[in-house]
């Protein structure tokens, strides 16, 4: 038996969402945008799960619209809200540890002659304000801030990020997949005019996604065709069993956040007592989802420790990056070499994993590094 | 079957109609996500749930490739028809486009800046105008195969000729056709996955020429780096499991019945577009004179019925069809028109319930 600690690549789907699909699959199939009763039925449950969403994020169900992922839901936001930017506002401003698909879409517009900025973290892996300051401008059109980090589970202080981009007449954008449903982020409530989620990061299923928009936001849409979402800014039919599922993951985390959480705190504890003490963690402690411990053993080789422990379900970083084989551009942005990269280990933990499968698997880290260490001394 | 199961207590289904709109799935395809469903770690992690998530994801892919007669390494998993669509349209290294007048809004729309290839009275695309307009710089051109308004079958092998010699590529939309009529010939072609037996949400953009095709959705450079984004695992294994599951037995029954249906409606005052072309056999568009396309639909919707007005991401904006305008049918006349369209399960008793009652309402209103 494996155990799975790899909860930032996917989560397992929570079986009161997947029993939440199963009607919309087998019965109730109707294309939510035909006019007759399979389709009203089908856009009745679509509607549903877009209030859901609406509710985690405290905003209206206008703000929703559903994508086939994060990936889209970024590539829309930023390139939608940078081609619809006043002619003024040709800048945008991004950070150095955003996820892949945020920083190709972004270097995609700079190719289109668009400005980039990629502000530097420090290392703790937090973007510092006077950085963020020295770089706003009446230039910029949008600022895209992840919330909590996915290779090393930082959280971004997007209230006072928010607030600065704002009063440089700035757009908002958060990639949000492993924050929302963890930590509460009510866009009202930071400023935030976009935001993008997951279904399968929050024990929903894959190939399904939302971006929240700020109604009236200027937005040129990136797939031309039925024009189903946000007014025409997105095309496609939508799934409504995929919405179902993501709007039933959304209220079971709206409900559990706080149980999820103390449960996360719980297992870094454990974690981390059975560890070895001169482990170090990688970034923030403090401003940290406590369900990703990514952290770095000196002295030995993340590979051969991921590979030593093949019970283990972990990972060296992104599974995107890990699959092409590339390094973490994201530790080497909070100053570790290379040597210090390749020591280091993603751990992940959340709603189904036990403390037994904690206190299993800090033992057998613990025991294939020191075993490590005695065969390199 | 799915439609009118004992057990689906939240709505009376009735008689489905409206199968080009959407499928029901395949009870294999139910199936196949199921079991999928236990493989959900992530495709791209190396770890042994993401090795395993990884070959579920490339049997479906092997899967689909042989039903399809492609290369394994020619299928590109997208969210959808439209994706696959857009992908192809504004991917493909080409800086003309061209579209034929009848396509689906999402190769109409792809991009901003085309030529609108026109139709005959059929709906067919005017090769002599095609071949005109290549003469010039090399285009990426999007020609469906099968109109999923009118079921009419485009001639895209000589088509594809006058492109290739003109130095173009074609993209050809088979979301209609794929499962119905063997893949047609072209660089590019789209398929959705919910139009054939499997869930919505997964579509797949067959690449016959993937150097001049670049991705559109860049991100963690999953799909061979043409299109970002994890995938959609338990749906594709859906999707694949639909796929196994086709067959086309039903196809000479539903000409058939597509024929008797049409023959009634011609006696009883219909119009019926596109008769002069090759269709399929499972889609029949017909107007019936005086009468709003949203008057008829809720008429039939009483009766139990689920038809559409042409495509149903435009239905809800009760807008002419832009492939009955195409076709040089007055506004009128377009707003007045419906899509009937069956499936495998379809039967002989659902298409006459539809023809008795689509000649009911015609009697009231002539007598009104």
């Amino acid at each position: 038996m494996t155990i799975y600690l790899d909860y930032q690549a996917s989560t397992p789907i929570d079986p009161a969402v997947l029993a939440a699909m199963k009607p919309l699959w087998e019965t109730q199939f109707g294309n939510p945008h035909s006019e007759h009763r399979h389709g009203w039925q089908a856009h009745a449950s679509v509607d549903i799960a877009r209030q859901r969403l609406a509710d985690l994020a405290g905003v209206t169900p206008d703000w929703v619209m559903f994508t086939s992922g994060a990936t889209e839901a970024n590539n829309l936001a930023l390139k939608g809200v940078m081609q619809a930017a006043p002619s003024a506002r040709r800048r945008l401003i991004t950070v150095a540890t955003e996820h892949s698909c945020v920083l190709e879409s972004a270097r995609w517009l700079e190719g289109q002659g668009f400005g980039l900025t990629i502000l530097p973290v420090t290392p703790d892996g937090r973007i510092d304000m006077d950085q963020l300051d020295a770089a706003l401008d009446e230039d910029v059109a949008l600022v895209s801030v992840m919330a909590v980090n996915n290779e090393i589970g930082v959280i971004q202080d997007l209230v006072r990020i928010a607030a600065r981009a704002r009063d440089a007449g700035a757009l908002v954008h958060s990639d949000a997949p492993q924050g929302f449903g963890r930590i509460p982020l009510d866009m009202a409530a930071l400023g935030l005019d976009l935001m993008s989620i997951s279904g399968h990061k929050i024990y929903g299923p894959k190939g399904i996604g939302a971006l929240f928009v700020r109604p009236g936001t200027p937005l040129a849409p990136q797939m031309h065709g039925g024009g189903q979402e946000g007014g025409g800014l997105r095309s496609g039919t939508l799934a409504p069993p995929l919405i179902a599922g993501l709007g039933t993951a959304a209220m079971i985390a709206a409900a559990h956040m706080d149980e999820d959480a103390a449960h996360a705190d719980a297992l870094w504890d454990e974690m981390l007592a059975a560890l070895p003490p001169d482990a170090i963690v990688n970034g923030s402690v403090e401003h940290r989802w406590r369900g990703n411990l990514n952290v770095r053993f000196p002295g030995t080789d993340g590979a051969r420790l991921l590979s030593d422990l093949r019970r283990l379900s972990m990972s060296s970083g992104a599974a995107c990056a890990s699959a092409a084989g590339r390094k973490s551009h994201v530790l080497a942005a909070l100053g570790l070499d290379r040597t210090d990269a390749a020591a280091s280990l993603r751990i992940g933990w959340g709603r189904f994993t036990t403390l037994e499968e904690i206190q299993t698997a800090g033992a057998m880290i613990a025991e294939t590094v020191a075993a490590q260490r005695r065969q390199a001394a | 079957m799915p439609i009118s199961t004992e057990s689906d207590a939240a709505v009376d289904n009735g008689v489905y109609l409206d199968w080009n709109a959407t499928a029901p799935m395949r009870p294999a395809a139910m199936e196949a996500m199921m079991a999928a469903a236990e493989r959900w770690a992530n495709p791209a992690s190396v770890h042994a749930p993401g090795r395993a998530a990884s070959g579920t994801l490339e049997t479906a892919r092997e899967t689909i490739a042989d039903v399809i007669g492609v290369d394994p390494r020619q299928i590109i998993f997208t969210g959808g028809g439209t994706e696959a669509a857009t992908l192809a349209m504004r991917g493909v290294a080409r800086d003309r486009h061209m579209v034929s007048a009848v396509e689906h809004a999402a190769v109409r729309d792809a991009v901003r800046d085309r030529e609108i290839l026109p139709v005959d009275d059929d709906g067919i695309v005017r090769l002599d105008a095609l071949e005109a307009m290549l003469t010039g710089a090399p285009a990426i051109v999007g020609i469906m195969h099968a109109n999923n308004e009118t079921g009419v079958i485009q001639p895209l092998s000589d088509a594809r000729e006058l492109i290739r010699r003109a130095g173009g590529l074609l993209f050809a939309d088979a979301v209609q056709t794929a499962g119905k009529l063997d893949l047609p010939e072209a660089d590019f072609v789209g398929i959705s996955a919910h139009k054939l037996g499997g869930p919505p949400g997964v579509g797949a953009l067959i690449a016959f020429d993937k150097q001049n095709l670049r991705a559109i959705q860049p991100g963690g450079g999953q799909e061979g780096g043409l299109r970002g984004g994890t995938q959609n695992l338990p749906g594709i294994a859906g999707f694949a499991a639909a796929a196994a599951a086709l067959d086309r037995d039903w196809m000479p029954a539903a000409r058939t019945r597509q024929r008797r249906l049409e023959e009634r409606l011609i006696a009883a005052g219909g119009a019926i577009y596109g008769a002069g072309a090759a269709r399929l056999p499972n889609t029949t568009l017909v107007g019936m004179p005086g009468v709003p396309a949203t008057t008829q639909l809720m008429a039939f919707d009483l009766d139990g019925i689920a038809v559409s007005a042409g495509a149903a991401c435009s239905s809800g904006k009760v807008e002419a069809s832009h492939v009955l305008l195409a076709m040089g049918v007055d506004e009128v006349a377009a707003g007045e028109a419906i899509r009937i369209s069956t499936g495998w399960s379809t039967t002989d008793r659902d298409v006459e319930r539809f023809a008795s009652s689509w000649e009911t309402l015609r009697r009231r209103r002539r007598a009104a």
